[in-house]
């Protein structure tokens, strides 16, 4: 038995429709998958060009969490201390920078330049924290 | 829990986020506060608060965390090196760092290695001295 892909993550939103606009419209990915399972919207995006790798937008909530937990959930998010993190690469760290800042997108951490590549932060409106880098090619 | 609270939440993570980007620049309480859209009495309670500590003191750590950085990894003096984490002045630079790291920034220097190829955010996160013990 061989696993062989990251094919699917999740992280927590607070509205789903902020946040399709700000993964959609500000940072360009696509809607996979928008349907209205009746006990939840099932929200994925994925890059364009790769939709084997979809991140799951889901809202906490009834009846998934209790509400007790959902509002912690919340909480933790908001504090910018749940861990939802998303990883994304680019081809040219400084133009997508420039894109996104053009685009009102909150920046946590400017371009540097590291021994892997360069790379920067941002934040989602929600809390949730997102790396854009341009690799360098690995070294063996 | 309230959604004002979480409205409350993203405010001070803005500041705290602006003190990550911008902790070189002479930023002040009057400045996050305003990033916050709180007035100053509540930005420090309320950031506090949320965070554990004050504003100031989170400012201190994180250019703390940046001098370590430039300490082990070029070879820029220690004057040079305090003011471009954004210290107005060695005295306090130096003061600051052996509060929180518990010794100099050239006894720190001569003892430590710079990390290997971890991602930076996670280095910055984790090798920041920290207040919580």
């Amino acid at each position: 038995m061989t696993m062989n892909a990251i094919s699917r993550s999740q992280i927590y939103v607070l509205d789903q429709d902020e946040a399709l606009d700000f993964y959609v419209n500000k940072l360009g990915m696509e809607v996979n998958t928008d349907q209205d399972l009746g006990f939840m919207r099932w929200l994925t995006v994925n890059l364009p060009g790769d939709p084997e790798r979809e991140i799951l937008l889901e809202k906490p909530g009834a009846p998934a969490l209790d509400p007790a937990t959902a509002e912690q959930v919340r909480e933790l998010l908001t504090k910018g201390a749940l861990g939802g993190y998303l990883f994304m690469t680019t081809d040219d760290a400084h133009k997508t920078h420039e894109d996104l800042v053009a685009k009102g997108v909150e920046i946590t951490d400017e371009p540097t330049e590291r021994p892997y590549g360069i790379d920067f932060g941002i934040r989602d409106p929600f809390g949730n924290r997102i790396r854009i880098g341009q690799m360098f090619p690995r070294t063996a | 829990m309230s959604r004002a609270v979480e409205e409350s939440n993203r405010a001070m993570l803005r500041a705290r986020d602006a003190m990550d980007r911008a902790y070189a620049e002479p930023l002040d309480i009057p400045a996050l506060a305003r990033i916050a859209h709180v007035s100053e009495a509540h930005f420090i309670r309320t950031f506090r608060a949320t965070f554990g500590e004050t504003p100031h003191r989170y400012l201190q750590r994180r250019r703390v965390e940046r001098a370590m950085s430039l300490l082990v990894e070029t070879a820029r003096d220690v004057t040079d090196i305090c003011y471009a984490v954004g210290f107005g002045s060695l005295g306090t630079f130096s003061r600051t760092f052996r509060q929180i790291v518990g010794e100099s920034p050239s006894d720190f220097r001569r003892h430590r290695v710079a990390p290997t190829n971890v991602p930076s955010c996670f280095t910055k996160a984790w090798t920041r001295p920290s207040s919580f013990g």
